[in-house]
């Protein structure tokens, strides 16, 4: 119907034309001029008839979807021409907005999205937080709270609705039909979390507050495990499961979104159940997270100061103990995101560098086309094509190259989020990754963003005035060639000094993986299996049972055919911090009350761990198997410990006073070289009790065993001992050393391997840029140079002229990036190891880096232009 | 031809938003097809506004589009043949009263900058 109308108005337009077109004629004739003559002059007082046509129609056409049609049709035309260029600027651009968009993703999940909890800006955790900046040095500024700590600060503050716990935990679990063993990562929390978070049992109900005590046996059960382990059978609940050997009753189910603070976490208990009931009344037990619900009527900043002069009087009640001065408090999600929040950001900006690089690098492709297309438009703006008209089809067509990229990169993104998630190890949040309505909202205005960048430069620039003048057909002449070459060129220069930017950023961050790889964690890593175990304190209810499995196991093992030595301990190297303790030393004068009471990490050792692993006896002896419960007290310390707390003196004979350890002074008889509990962390003061104190550690016991040949291959036989000694015993975290000092730089080594993936990428676009650059110039000035040639001037002398321009830009470029760049870094640099942010070799390096890459890139069209025929290129004019 | 072009824009300037004036006023004397509005205005104005079609046509259609003008194809009288004539209608009366009545303001406070009063041009 519509169609119609139109077609019968153009009709109509014709016609009306024509008529008075003829009647100019007839008049003209009239007045006595010759027929042919008449027709001439008719049409010229006319004027161009297919444009007042087009723009008499144009009056009726309805909001532009008609032009908006013809311009869409003549870009996709345009683009198909030259799929090479299409293709290429659609990848790049798939490319770019695919890697934004990914990153924003996590980004919004990781750090933006808040947590699915009710109300969720009111919630916060609350550490305890000491003054002393060298405890700050230490990461003490967010420690974890004592139990008493939390019930003082319950009991007695108001800013809060409410305030609930939660602690590390971890449970042997086995069925009541003797299903396999497995070790299951716990939690426990206080009866008033799930409600206080607002989260309701899928099945079932959470904690009640009578259930919330040492002695209780309720237990809720995540989903996964529910699915897994149970079948999804709903009738779980009720019934009762065995963790560590000792019948809990299921009482709920949690829901299957809820996979806070960890989606590992496999069950949870009451807070108290399971803990001795004198530890609630201490306050140097470090090991509780407390998240608070804010009063809605109350400030952040008043109620913490409520709980923090609750805490300061616990202070001062507590002068011989840790017991902080003061808290902090963090939102949940910088609470999960703690490890992550920076790395992300690095990624985030590297990902954008590379964006604006592919922008401009399609801007420019679209200059040099619209150079090469200089004519076309000419004619086009003769034939009475508008400007606005000439920048909207340019305009179209990146809106077409963006579009196809934008669609293509969110389809990739969907591949590179996947990628990321399952790579980046420990990422919180994962289950809650998604692309969702915001995201996509993101991936269009990345594209929209394109488009302007790199459809308006170009398009303006090729279409003012002195580029259209008119169709001039030499190409030495075009007036608007000195601007669009000076547009080009700035264009460059900013791609080349985003490329040296990410490139030292992918230095640094590559030096300082390396550095972290090369880092010797100070003992033997070479063809060393270790796994854990953790033996429940029910079945092993003294500390003669814990021995006298521990010590079957490691004879039974020392003989294996295979194995050179085998160590237990509690922690191995590189594994992390675990444990840490205040300590005393009895022979020193006592500290003042109040002062920052020496601390170490706290590890257990039998007498082969030491010879086992390499680790070097400095003075006194290792344990032996007299080191055991019952007899005198021993402990081993580091080098570190040593220096830093018996300063010129012999630590030998001397004790160290533990209350958290049995409040007990422990003789050092030995003094051993210092470990890395982190690869990425400096050495921490350690000190070492026998492991055949007997007794239950939180996190069970660490296996080593050093062997002959390929680890892993011994791994089972090893699981087939431990099966024979206790069938309901499981094993966990099967690993090599090696395996776990690379997990632990495995994020190191994802930020160090992308940044340089990003790099390089941009560092291709530049050079294409800057080749594309130079062979327009050279095309450009052929005639010039064949005048030149013609005149007298060498082939070097062209190469040389040619080099000059295009590694002017090149040059401007990395200097503007070593500038940025010295600004830059300064983001980076807590995440740098070992490496300076200033480091001179990776500036140099990447500053010779790009200007090699420059010159290559120049050379091939300068080589070119010296190859130019005087007598052809002048004859072109 | 090229130096026409470069007239072109210049002549079109001096006559936009008022050429919508200009054909209105023409079309009081009566009906009236393009070729003969075109060539009034130029005769009126001692050729001094050289007419262009590629402003008349949209303009024309564009006050069909408003409503200030309808257009009918009709039978010369004095050639045989039909033209398509534009007739004022009675919203066009009112614009065109508006647009004079806009139009002398501003010719006169124009006036009153570059003449002011006692003082011979």
């Amino acid at each position: 119907m519509r169609w119609r109308q139109i077609r019968k108005r153009d009709a109509d337009v014709e016609r009306e034309l024509q008529s008075d077109l003829d009647l100019e004629e007839e008049e003209q004739r009239e007045r006595g001029v010759s027929p042919e003559q008449a027709r001439h002059a008719a049409l010229r007082a006319f004027g161009n008839r297919t444009l007042i046509s087009e723009q008499t129609r144009a009056v009726w056409s309805w909001n532009g979807l008609e032009n908006l049609l013809r311009d869409l049709r003549i870009s996709v035309r345009t683009l198909f021409r030259s799929p090479g260029f299409s293709m290429l600027a659609v990848l790049v651009m798939a490319l770019c907005i695919g890697a934004t968009t990914s990153l924003f993703t996590v980004v919004r999940s990781v750090l933006l999205r808040p947590l699915p909890f009710r109300d969720p800006d009111r919630l916060v955790m609350i550490y305890e937080h000491f003054r002393d900046p060298s405890m700050n040095a230490q990461q003490f500024n967010y420690n974890p709270v004592a139990p008493a700590d939390y019930y003082d600060w319950r009991a007695q503050t108001h800013g809060f609705e409410d305030m609930a716990a939660w602690r590390y935990w971890q449970f042997n679990l086995t069925g009541v039909h003797s299903d396999l063993p497995e070790l299951v990562s716990a939690r426990g929390g206080s009866w008033n979390l799930f409600p206080m978070l607002g989260v309701q049992a899928a099945i079932g109900r959470t904690f009640a507050e009578s259930e919330d005590r040492p002695e209780g046996n309720a237990v809720m059960l995540t989903w996964s495990l529910f699915e897994r382990r149970f079948g999804g059978d709903p009738s779980i609940v009720g019934r009762q499961i065995h963790l560590d050997g000792k019948p809990y009753t299921v009482v709920g189910v949690l829901p299957k979104w809820f996979t806070w603070p960890d989606a590992k976490v496999q069950v949870w208990v009451p807070y108290a159940t399971g803990l001795p009931p004198e530890i609630f009344t201490h306050h140097e037990y470090h090991f509780s997270r407390i998240v608070a619900r804010l009063r809605p009527d109350v400030s952040l900043a008043s109620a913490l100061s409520q709980v923090e002069a609750v805490q300061y009087q616990l202070h001062l009640q507590n002068l011989h103990a840790p017991v902080a001065e003061d808290v902090a408090s963090k939102t949940l999600i910088q609470d999960l995101a703690r490890d992550v929040k920076k790395p992300l950001i690095i990624l985030l900006c590297a990902v954008a560098c590379m964006l604006l690089i592919g922008c401009l690098n399609v801007a420019n492709l679209l200059v040099a086309r619209s150079a090469g297309r200089q004519r076309e438009i000419g004619i086009r703006n003769a034939l009475g094509a508008g400007r606005m008209t000439l920048i909207r089809e340019q305009l179209m067509e990146s809106l077409l190259v963006s579009i196809a990229g934008g669609v293509s990169g969110v389809l990739l993104s969907l591949a590179a989020t996947n990628w990321l998630v399952s790579t980046w190890i420990d990422l919180p949040n994962v289950q809650n990754i998604r692309t969702d309505a915001v995201v996509l909202a993101f991936a269009c205005a990345l594209v929209v963003a394109s488009v302007l960048l790199a459809g308006l430069l170009p398009a303006i620039s090729s279409t003012s005035k002195g580029a259209i003048a008119a169709p001039q057909p030499s190409p030495r002449n075009a007036v608007g060639s000195q601007s669009r070459t000076a547009l080009r060129q700035t264009l460059l220069t900013v791609e080349i000094a985003a490329t040296v930017v990410l490139l030292i950023a992918a230095g640094l961050l590559l030096k300082s993986f390396w550095r972290l790889q090369t880092t010797d964690v100070g003992c033997a890593t070479d063809n060393v299996l270790t796994m854990s175990y953790s033996l429940s304190a029910k079945k092993y209810d003294s500390p003669e049972r814990v021995n006298a499995f521990n010590e079957t196991l490691l004879q039974r093992l020392r003989i294996m055919p295979g194995v050179r030595a085998v160590a237990l301990g509690s922690m191995l190297p590189g594994a992390g911090a675990g444990e840490d303790d205040a300590f005393t030393i009895p022979e020193h004068p006592p500290i003042a009350p109040g002062t920052v009471l020496p601390d170490a990490l706290f590890r257990t050792a039998d007498p082969g761990y030491f010879s086992a692993l390499q680790i070097p006896l400095l003075q006194g002896r290792v344990f032996i198997s007299g080191d055991r419960v019952g007899r005198p007290k021993t402990v081993i310390i580091d080098r570190l410990l040593a220096q830093q707390y018996f300063p010129g003196e012999n630590p030998l004979g001397k004790h160290l006073h533990i209350v958290p350890y049995g409040n007990a002074d422990y003789e050092i008889v030995g003094v051993v070289a210092d470990t890395l509990y982190q690869v990425s962390q400096p050495a921490k003061a350690t000190m070492y009790f026998p492991v055949l104190n007997g007794g239950s550690v939180v996190g069970g016991l660490t296996l080593a065993v050093r062997t002959a040949s390929d680890p892993l291959g011994l791994s089972v036989p090893i699981q087939k001992q431990i099966a024979e000694l206790d069938p309901e015993l499981p094993v966990s975290d099967i690993f090599t050393i090696q395996q776990i000092i690379e997990r632990s730089l495995g994020n190191a080594r994802l930020s160090a391997s992308l940044v340089l993936g990003f790099a390089v990428l941009s560092l291709m676009l530049s050079s294409v840029g800057l080749y594309g650059v130079l062979s327009y110039l050279t095309t450009q000035r052929t005639g010039e140079i064949g005048v030149r040639m013609a005149l007298g001037a060498g082939r070097e002398q062209v190469v040389r002229l040619m080099l000059g321009d295009g590694l002017r830009p090149a040059l401007y470029g990395v200097v503007l990036g070593l500038v940025v760049s010295a600004g830059a870094v300064r983001l980076i640099q807590s995440m740098l190891y070992g490496t300076r942010p200033l480091d001179l070799a990776i500036f140099a390096a990447v500053a010779a880096t790009l200007l090699a890459v420059a010159a290559l890139a120049c050379l091939v069209p300068a080589w070119r232009a010296s190859r130019i025929d005087p007598m052809q290129a002048l004859r072109r004019e | 031809m090229s130096s026409m072009a470069k007239q072109t824009p210049q002549r079109a300037n001096l006559l936009q938003g008022t050429l919508d004036m200009l054909i209105l006023r023409t079309l009081l004397y009566g009906p009236a097809h393009g070729h003969q509005i075109g060539k009034h205005i130029q005769r009126t104005t001692n050729d001094f506004l050289q007419m262009q079609h590629g402003s008349l046509y949209p303009a024309l259609h564009r006050l069909e589009r408003r409503g200030w003008v309808t257009s009918k194809w009709a039978m010369a009288p004095d050639r045989n043949r039909e033209f398509k004539y534009y007739r004022l209608t009675d919203k066009g009366r009112k614009q065109l009263v508006a647009e004079e009545s806009q139009w002398k303001q501003m010719a006169e406070a124009v006036a009153r900058v570059m003449w002011p009063t006692g003082e011979e041009s």
